[in-house]
């Protein structure tokens, strides 16, 4: 049928050639309208023939030849002219025909061609969809996943009740690579059909619930797409996605993370409130199951749900990615949800970004730029990071410059417009243009140097270039006005070198100026409209209306010299081709010039136009960027782009956090009688009495209670905070068990195997958990989470009094798909808090064990390796560690000591702290931080540090601080090398008028630093330092530091030491090195019974064992 | 989130197209033109444009702009960091990635896209992954390709994505089994007219090539793993670990990967492996200008300083120079005002030096600022910071790999202010 149109087509066309070449003599209009009918002949049907012909005619009949080689060959080529955006869709039925072709790649270009070409072919496109339903079928995951892919791509409404299907059939698919590609294509349903809304919302719900990381991206995508304000399907979901967050690939990372931001502006409460309690806040760190007691204490101000908690500190390690989007989004995430004084530890790696690709560049430093505006102090160490190398595109030097401008004060200022001079002399006459905008900036923002800034800028107007000299111009125009008393020698400056300036926007300037200023400058005013009365017709608009302006001003306050003047401007600005410059004239005429029409108005004529004038506030281009979401799209053009979601003000009061629970209570709850248990065997005997009766108590309400969870809750919850204290070990260990699905059951033998009752019921339980176990998620990620609950439930039920275990052992049976259990749990988990404080002893135990489970983000990957035992160990115990050597040095109270006191030194008071950093002037050298405070009633000059005895210790001193005002306080840091001794260090701080003597005594733990070690090495160094260089003493503790985080707690703050992994329970072991001479320092504490542990000390500083060995003894025995 | 990506080549006609949802028309890329025209140089096109109905973010890389047509609301940097990831994926496949090589490649290219993106959203980026799927064209191949009509595409699916580590693949056998680490250093400075230094910071990365059998379990340790200030990880790097012990402790992806990036901050002392002596004048009225460069090590441990390049812009007044270089060659470009000094390797004996005259266009007016110079350089076998790796230790394998360890410092963005 087709060809056969075409035929007759062509033939109407040839004849009605033969036609035309006979009328052409003829008649002229004629051939107009035939050849236009010829055009939209051949273009119809006979142009694309022409030239596509000969190709994809033998494309056809390649793609219909028998050969698969020639095929593929023809399929190749097909892809090359779709790649090259040419059209290709009449080989649709040749090529469609092939989708069901054996030969993988053959199949992949024909996917390639049917994505494309299925909206534009609908009909011949449904042909394919058999065999898509086919593949749906395929044993193989990877051919199911793609045939979804390809199916959910092909954009015809028809096939919609089909795909609907599929994506229900493969979101319940037993791989995660299916359900992935499953939430992939819920997005693609919805776009090409939005009334699925409802039911695709009920896939992703289902798909949320995935525990699986390849999921978690996609369908959290899926729901932004979708229904990004059912915010509701999130709460029971919200815990597991922070859990899961590590192990999810990067780009679902992103994605996740921007959605968790907006999660966590509904629903918690802002942590920026006055007087917030962020000590509070760091317990909560460690405390994971503490929400029950958070509720009690809801009198204080502010604490920060734990959810929230668990955010922040899940999300940190990724700030760590190599993708620049993750680390972006992490920022971002920390800036709306963080604390304040949270919000730096993005600094560095943002500033790390700075040396990716451009592109990256200029997207980072555009945050930057909005960052630093709020938060100077966040960037100000790094301010040498964006100094303007010449290599940069103008764009990133602009935007440097910004953030150099943003990070001025009166500290760094003067570094600042060092920089800014070279800048100034730049080739890129842009970028020299921008830097004295900048230079302006700083000049209004700090009083100080805005003279040195105006006289640089005079300096700049005798430049060469006219950009310079007029952007010049414009800004002292600006600075001019603020102060404007003292400057008239600037004013006649500018009036003389007024003839050689020629940009307008300049001269305008300066012809302003003239008029506003024309008191201070009476001889040149006149004199200026004198010669602009003669270029009048010449100039710019801009500049004439400043001309009449001018002219005007002057009229009023020196009319005896300037009337003619300004009548012989009006005039011609009367005539002016410029309407805007008419109208002007023509109102500053009756304005101005007394006539009986222009009645009361004149009389005010001088005040409206010499009124005083406000200053100009020179502002960032980046003020306003805030009100966008750090990272996103919006911001980065300054304009709400389409899809933008606002980011919602914190709650007033947190909604229900309890939402939240289902997941998490849930191994919170199994964990706590291992705990109870563990904390038993740890305890000893010592305490046995305390805890019998605690647990003869629990069994007794258990038995009551049997079956109720409610009641039964009180003793459960004593049972869990007494042990939670050894959360760490046990969470170690179920690491250790989750790390090889293996090794798990093992290592759950190995710890419940201590507590001899229950051994059958045990065994069975184990049996019934294997099976989920080893065919969960291959990555131990949610160790803590999940999959790592199912070891210790195991230990749990057998090791818990049988109160607790009869109920629960039901629920975990039957509890391989968690859905049941959960329920349950919850109830439970929200029964606590009411009878938590019952009994004294509770209480007591409450407090000392209050910290959560490590963190345990867990490692990367599961592999049977001998040496991953060993190597998760340190992993688990490294938060503790860590977060007290760097990390959060906030968790170990940092002693302030006095240094000076405000009476003694006349105002100034200093103290200061050991921030425990390795210093950064020399190794050998102690940090000190010394927080100078002003408490007088002036401003203090010139405070540095003065002469030191000859011979004494040597320090690296502050720079001198130039100025310091009242009741200001400044942190500055100093490095001393005490040489290993509690010597005193001894110097003068001095002012402008005064000196003091003052002295830091190094308390001996501050003269350590951390090392590292594993047990083993640790062991082999003790063994070298044996004998004299050993120095040991039986202490008593108070109970209450017996848990090893109280150990770890008070060691640590003594200390500066770093906590060495201990496969023993009752051996604890810190090492460090001294900071001078780097010798070691080994520290080990062996519990003993009844509350006494034996301490020893291995150093070969035998002096400083002494010590420390004193200091320590008296931190643990105090409560 | 992607919707098509468009490649654009330095004389502005797209190349190469690809959507993954509905069409988009070309014509959209007019806008990016342009802004093209409207940019001065080629990297000053704003990555970000946007148009009426869609969002334009580009990258340049090997002068091909890819341009990435966005819908909606997305993090910008999502979209930059995926389309470099892109370049990175074809760069590993090509050797190369020019215009050339993806128009010839163009299968390749297409079916490598539409793996890497699904509805716009990536799906599969790990080079690992990527070449189990599709197999990377090599010489042989090609030939094998073409007499068989045998094809790139993988002949088996692929178990990557599902395996115990997402970066490896099972199975990997090698009979020699090696790995090697580059410990590669750049210094980022800026020096100051009169030699002091105004900002220096060491940028550092390991690269690692690894050919082992099996499933090996690999750390890796420093002796002073306090200098690392921040860093970053390739994904297999254990991060407990590395806060806990300052150990790197990773399952490899196979062949060649980054394993680490790292910052030695500004506030260490960073040693400055050359100086420069200059004296590059101009004189008002005169149309001659002087130029005198001397470079000499400083601060290198004694290690050769070698394949020192110097460059610089020079003021558009100038129009030629007459040089002469105490060794190697010089070239200056009167159009593009660039000169550049291939100096070679450095000998402290004889300093190497570049003297002579520049003449300045008839009446042009001094310029302002001297040029700045750009300096690249390489010393084998230091890393500049310090940073040694202690020792290198498998597990979880039998055999006994080959280990090897190289240090490298460069020069990165290292500005001398004249």
């Amino acid at each position: 049928m087709d060809a056969g149109l075409s035929s007759l087509r062509s033939d109407a066309v040839g004849a009605m050639r033969t036609a035309l070449v006979s009328a052409e003599s003829l008649q002229l209009s004629l051939r107009t309208g035939l050849s236009q009918e010829e055009q939209a002949l051949t273009q119809n049907k006979h142009s694309p023939k022409e030239i596509h012909k000969s190709g994809n005619e033998d494309l056809k009949e390649m793609l219909e030849s028998n050969k698969e080689s020639l095929k593929l060959e023809a399929m190749k080529r097909v892809v090359g002219l779709i790649a090259k955006g040419k059209n290709a869709s009449e080989l649709f039925p040749a090529v469609v025909k092939n989708v069901a072709s054996k030969n993988i790649e053959l199949k992949k270009l024909v996917y390639v061609y049917l994505v494309r070409y299925a909206e534009e072919q609908q009909d011949l496109a449904l042909l394919s969809i058999s065999t898509f339903q086919r593949a749906l079928k395929d044993p193989n995951q990877f051919i199911r996943a793609s045939a979804l892919r390809v199916l959910s791509s092909i954009r015809v409404s028809i096939i919609v009740p089909i795909m609907m299907l599929a994506i229900k059939e493969s979101a319940a698919d037993l791989s995660p690579y299916v359900r992935k590609t499953s939430a992939h294509a819920i997005q693609k349903l919805y776009s090409l059909d939005p009334d699925q809304k409802e039911q695709l919302i009920e896939v992703i719900e289902k798909l949320l619930k995935d525990k699986s990381t390849l999921v978690a991206g996609s369908v959290v995508m899926a729901f932004e797409e979708v229904c990004p304000d059912r915010i509701d399907l999130i709460h029971k979901n919200y815990r597991k996605l922070c859990n899961l967050l590590v192990d999810v690939e990067e780009w679902g990372q992103v994605v996740i993370i921007s959605m968790l931001t907006r999660y966590a502006r509904t629903q918690f409460i802002s942590p920026w409130k006055d007087g917030a309690m962020f000590d509070e806040n760091e317990k909560a760190f460690y405390d994971s199951d503490s929400e029950e007691k958070k509720d009690e204490t809801e009198a204080k101000p502010y604490i920060m749900d734990p959810d929230h908690r668990l955010l922040l500190r899940n999300t940190k390690p990724l700030l760590q990615s190599r993708n620049t989007a993750v680390v972006m989004s992490v920022a971002q995430l920390y800036w709306h949800l963080a604390p304040k004084h949270e919000v730096s530890i993005v600094t560095k790696s943002l500033v790390r970004l700075l040396r990716s690709h451009r592109e990256v560049q200029y997207i980072v430093l555009q945050n930057i730029a909005t960052m630093s505006i709020q938060r100077k102090g966040m960037f100000e160490p790094y301010m040498k990071s964006f100094y303007v190398r010449s290599t940069d595109a103008t764009h990133i030097k602009t935007l440097k410059l910004e953030i150099l401008t943003n990070l001025a004060n009166e500290a760094n200022i003067s570094t600042i417009l060092r920089e800014f001079q070279t800048y100034v002399k730049s080739q890129d006459k842009a970028f020299a243009a921008a830097t004295i905008q900048a230079i302006g900036r700083c000049a209004t923002n700090i009083s100080e140097v805005t003279d040195t800034c105006l006289n640089g800028l005079v300096l700049l107007l005798s430049n060469r270039d006219e950009t310079v000299v007029a952007e010049s111009v414009v800004v002292i125009k600006k600075l001019l006005q603020t102060q404007p008393t003292q400057h008239c020698e600037i004013i006649r400056h500018m009036a003389k070198l007024f003839d050689n300036i020629t940009v307008p926007m300049a001269r305008a300037s300066i012809l302003w100026l003239m008029g506003e200023y024309c008191e201070r400058v009476p001889k040149i005013a006149p004199d200026v409209l004198r010669k602009m009365a003669k270029s009048f017709t010449a100039e710019e608009d801009i500049v004439k209306l400043q001309t009449v302006n001018l002219a005007a001003k002057l009229y009023l306050t020196n009319s005896k010299q300037t009337k003619l003047l300004t009548q012989y401007i009006l005039n011609l600005g009367k005539y002016d081709q410029n309407y805007d410059i008419r109208d002007r004239t023509r109102f500053i005429r009756q304005l101005i010039v007394p006539n009986e029409k222009s009645g009361a108005l004149n009389k005010y004529a001088r005040r409206i136009l010499l009124a005083p004038k406000p200053a100009p506030v020179l502002q960032s281009a980046f003020k306003d960027r805030d009100r966008f979401q750090l990272g996103t799209l919006s911001h980065s053009l300054n304009t709400k782009a389409s899809g933008y979601q606002e980011l919602s003000d914190w709650p007033e009061v947190a909604p229900d956090q309890s939402e939240r629970n289902v997941e998490v209570i849930e191994p919170i709850k199994e964990w706590t009688p291992i705990v109870g248990k563990a904390g038993k065997t740890k305890k000893t005997k010592s305490d046995e009495k305390f805890y019998s009766d605690d647990e003869e108590e629990k069994e007794e309400e258990g038995s009551e209670s049997s079956g109720s969870e409610d009641s039964s809750s009180s003793s459960s919850s004593s049972s869990e905070e007494s042990g939670s204290e050894s959360e760490e070990e046990s969470s170690e260990e179920s690491e250790k068990t989750s790390t090889d699905s293996g090794q798990s059951s093992s290592g759950s033998e190995k710890s419940s195997s201590e507590s001899d009752s229950d051994q059958k019921k045990k065994k069975t339980k184990k049996k019934t958990k294997k099976a989920p176990q080893k065919k969960s998620k291959p990555t131990a990620a949610d160790s803590d989470s999940d999959e790592n609950g199912n070891g210790p439930v195991a230990q749990a039920s057998s090791s818990s009094a049988e109160s607790s275990s009869g109920s629960e052992s039901d629920s975990e049976d039957d509890s391989d798909s968690d859905s049941v259990a959960p329920q349950k749990k919850k109830s439970d988990a929200k029964s606590k808090p009411k009878v938590e404080v019952k009994s004294k002893k509770e209480v007591s135990l409450l407090d000392l064990d209050d910290f959560s489970p490590a963190p345990t983000n867990a490692p990367k990957s599961t592999v049977v390796s001998s040496s991953l035992l060993s190597d998760l160990e340190g992993l688990s115990l490294s938060n503790v560690s860590s977060t007290m050597q760097v990390t959060t040095p906030s968790f170990c109270p940092m002693k302030t000591y006095e240094l000076l006191h405000h009476m003694s030194g006349k105002g100034l008071s200093a103290k200061y702290h050991f921030p425990r950093q390795p210093c950064l002037y020399e190794p050998s050298m102690v940090s000190v931080q010394v927080i100078l405070t002003n408490g007088s009633d002036h401003c203090l000059e010139e405070i540095h540090i003065g002469d030191r005895s000859p011979g004494s210790l040597s320090i690296h001193c502050f720079n001198t601080i130039e100025r310091l005002e009242q009741e200001a306080s400044v942190t500055v840091s100093m490095g001393i090398d005490f040489s290993d001794s509690t010597q005193a260090a001894n110097f003068q701080l001095c002012t402008k008028e005064n000196q003091f003597s003052v002295s830091i005594q190094p308390a001996v733990g501050e003269l350590l630093m951390p090392s590292s070690l594993n047990e083993q090495d640790f062991c082999k160094e003790q063994g070298k330092l044996l004998g004299m260089n050993e120095t040991s003493a039986t202490i008593a503790m108070a109970t209450a530091n017996s848990s090893s985080q109280a150990i770890n707690k008070h060691i640590l703050s003594v200390a500066n030491v770093g906590q060495v992994s201990s496969s023993q329970n009752n051996f604890h072991r810190f090492a460090g090195r001294t900071v001078s001479s780097g010798a070691l320092v080994l520290v080990s504490l062996e519990l003993k019974e009844s509350s006494t542990a034996l301490l020893t000390i291995n150093t070969d500083k035998s002096v400083m064992a002494s010590m420390l060995l004193r200091d320590l003894k008296q931190a643990l025995a105090q409560a | 989130m992607i919707h098509s990506l468009f490649l654009v080549n330095a004389s502005g006609d797209i190349f190469l197209e690809k959507h993954w949802k509905s069409v988009v028309s070309r014509s959209v890329c007019d806008y990016f033109f342009e802004a093209q025209e409207r940019a001065t140089e080629p990297e000053n096109v704003p990555p970000v444009i946007p148009t009426p109905h869609h969002y334009l973010i580009s990258v340049l890389r090997h002068r091909i702009y890819f341009v990435a047509v966005i819908q909606s609301e997305v993090p910008p940097l999502f979209v930059i960091e995926f389309l470099h990831r892109v370049v990175d994926t074809f760069q590993d496949y090509f050797g190369v990635c020019t215009e050339a090589a993806i128009k010839d490649n163009v299968v390749v290219v297409y079916e490598l896209l539409e793996e890497m993106l699904d509805n716009g959203f990536p799906l599969a980026t790990e080079s690992n992954i990527l070449k189990e799927l599709i197999k990377p064209p090599t010489i042989l191949r090609t030939m094998v390709n073409t007499i068989t009509g045998s094809t790139n595409v993988g002949e088996q699916l692929p178990t990557g994505q599902l395996s115990v580590v997402p970066w490896r693949r099972t199975g990997v056998k090698y009979t020699n089994n090696e790995a090697y680490f580059d410990v590669v250093e750049e210094i980022d400075a800026i020096i100051d007219k009169s030699g002091s230094t105004i900002t220096a910071e060491i940028q550092g990365v390991i690269d690692a090539c690894v050919k082992l059998t099996g499933m090996p379990d690999l750390t890796l340790s420093f002796m002073n793993p306090r200098l690392l200030d921040d860093v970053s990880f390739h994904p297999c790097v254990r991060f407990k670990r590395w806060e806990a012990e300052r150990i790197l402790s990773f399952i490899p992806p196979d062949g060649n990967f980054r394993l680490l990036s790292y910052h030695v901050s500004s506030q260490n002392l960073v040693a400055i492996p050359v100086y420069v002596k200059h004296n590059i004048t101009f004189r008002e009225g005169s149309s001659q200008g002087r130029f005198d460069l001397t470079l000499g090590p400083k601060q290198t441990m004694g290690k050769a300083v070698e394949s020192v390049l110097v460059s610089s812009q020079l003021p558009r007044g100038v129009l030629n120079a007459n040089l002469n270089p105490s060794q190697g060659t010089y070239t200056f470009d009167p159009v593009t005002k660039m000169l550049s000094w291939d100096v070679g390797k450095i000998n402290p004996q004889k300093l190497p030096s570049l003297k002579g005259t520049m003449s300045l266009q008839a009446g042009a007016s001094k310029p302002d600022e001297n040029p700045t110079i750009n300096i690249q350089l390489k010393i084998q076998q230091m890393a500049i910071s310090g940073l040694k790796v202690n020792r290198l230790d498998m597990y979880g394998e039998k055999y006994k790999p080959f280990k090897g360890i190289k240090y490298m410092t460069k020069a990165g963005k290292f500005q001398v202010r004249t």
